[in-house]
């Protein structure tokens, strides 16, 4: 099983890559929205990218909560394991 | 023992042989749509690409339009309008429930007698029609096929949705179909899914809507919209290219529906086309014009100089329904 901090690298190369986002800078503590500049489309990609790449669904009910890349990486952790 | 009945083939292969739009005249910029919505041009650019759209006035009809995209794409072609056996209007904004507006369009194009009538397909109305008009000239149906896409979305626009104000646009655009000496139009992959009806809908039904203050309006639901077609018609396409036999560096142009730039690029990247592949943009100056958006965009191109005679071009539509059909066609 995928460590926490491999999850939260792995997703680092996702925003990356959709969004521009340098990786260091997708860290848990920061905001999708207000630190990242991740916006609601943006997010929709991250989170089809991220469902692919960890293999895990994530509801668009779900999204909404996913606030920080720390509530990210601990739905997929959950997800994984569940 | 009863008669039997005589069967009948059309051409081995069919074509498009001619394409043609109309564009209203009034442009209509992003700060005209923020007298109505709080929003900001960046917001609307950031989130959809566009920068301005085309609106009709009360004189450029959904007839009127049509018949301007029609005449464009029969002189395109070079066919006698005379020849035309069928007449397919794709649109969801001529507000008569009948008759269907093709059979004007085919008096007014000179195919006076000509098989009409009108295809519900939204944004995916286009690449209905061709494919529809491939079968019927390979069937024997019809010798030339006209297949039009238009739209006044502005009438069913809710001018103070500010998820929906800024997208909607009008126009037309047509192909001439008919015969070829090869395959000019591979083969279609289309479908529906009707479990998500409610995701881009009319709000109203004109019933509920009489009687009441509430004229009928289109409403979106954004995000689920953006993630299916981003990423599921990313696969449609993908199919269209693998039954045409054409590999994603044999395109010359993607033209997918101008539903909004991010999805463009989103599927631009899924399907992961190479750079030379030349993407239609149109969305940026025109907006989203549903069933006249592929011809429109295409004949944008052409007018850059970016496509050409005998490009390859995968195109693509989807819309409400949800509905979707892509192929692959060599452009006239």
């Amino acid at each position: 099983m995928a460590s926490t901090e491999e999850i939260r690298s792995n997703l680092a190369e996702i925003v990356n890559e959709i969004a521009g986002i340098p990786v260091e800078d997708v860290q848990l503590d920061k905001s999708f929205t207000d630190d990242l500049d991740v916006d609601s489309l943006s997010m929709v990609e991250v989170v089809v990218a991220a469902e692919e790449k960890f293999d895990v669904k994530i509801p668009d009910d779900e999204v909404k909560n996913l606030k920080t890349v720390g509530d990210a990486v601990a739905f997929i952790e959950r997800a994984q394991n569940g | 023992m009863s008669a039997t009945i005589t069967s009948q083939t059309g051409a081995r292969y069919a074509g498009v042989l001619g394409i043609g739009s109309y564009r209203p005249r009034r442009v209509v910029p992003n700060a005209e749509i923020l007298e109505h919505i709080d929003s900001s041009d960046e917001w609307i650019q950031t989130r959809s690409g566009i920068k301005e759209r085309r609106w009709a006035s009360e004189d450029e009809t959904v007839l009127m339009m049509s018949v301007n995209a029609a005449k464009d794409a029969l002189e395109d072609s070079g066919i006698d309008p005379a020849q035309v056996g069928c007449v397919i209007v794709s649109t969801v904004t001529h507000l008569y429930q009948t008759p269907a507006i093709a059979t004007r369009v085919a008096v007014e194009v000179g195919a006076p007698t000509a098989a009409a009538f009108d295809v519900s397909a939204a944004c995916a109305g286009f690449c209905y029609g061709v494919a529809l008009a491939n079968d019927m000239i390979r069937g024997g149906s019809a010798k030339y096929v006209l297949a039009i896409g238009v739209e006044r979305l502005s009438d069913l626009t809710d001018r103070t949705d500010r998820s929906t104000a800024f997208i909607f646009a009008d126009g037309a655009g047509a192909a001439v179909v008919g015969p070829a000496d090869e395959p000019g139009i591979g083969p279609v992959v289309w479908g529906s899914d009707g479990t998500q009806h409610e995701v881009i809908s009319q709000k109203e039904s004109w019933q509920e809507a009489a009687g009441s203050y509430n004229w009928p309006h289109l409403r979106m639901d954004g995000n689920p919209v953006f993630r299916w077609a981003s990423f599921e018609m990313a696969k449609t396409a993908q199919q269209a290219l693998d039954v045409a036999g054409v590999k994603a560096e044999d395109l010359d142009l993607f033209v997918p529906h101008q539903a909004n730039m991010r999805i463009t690029d989103a599927m631009r990247r899924t399907l992961k086309l190479p750079d030379h592949v030349k993407v239609a943009r149109d969305i940026e100056r025109q907006g989203n014009t549903s069933a006249a958006s592929i011809p429109l965009a295409i004949t944008a191109m052409r007018e850059a100089g970016e496509a050409k005679s005998g490009d390859l071009a995968l195109i693509i539509g989807f819309g409400a329904g949800l509905v979707y059909a892509a192929q692959v066609i060599r452009l006239p």
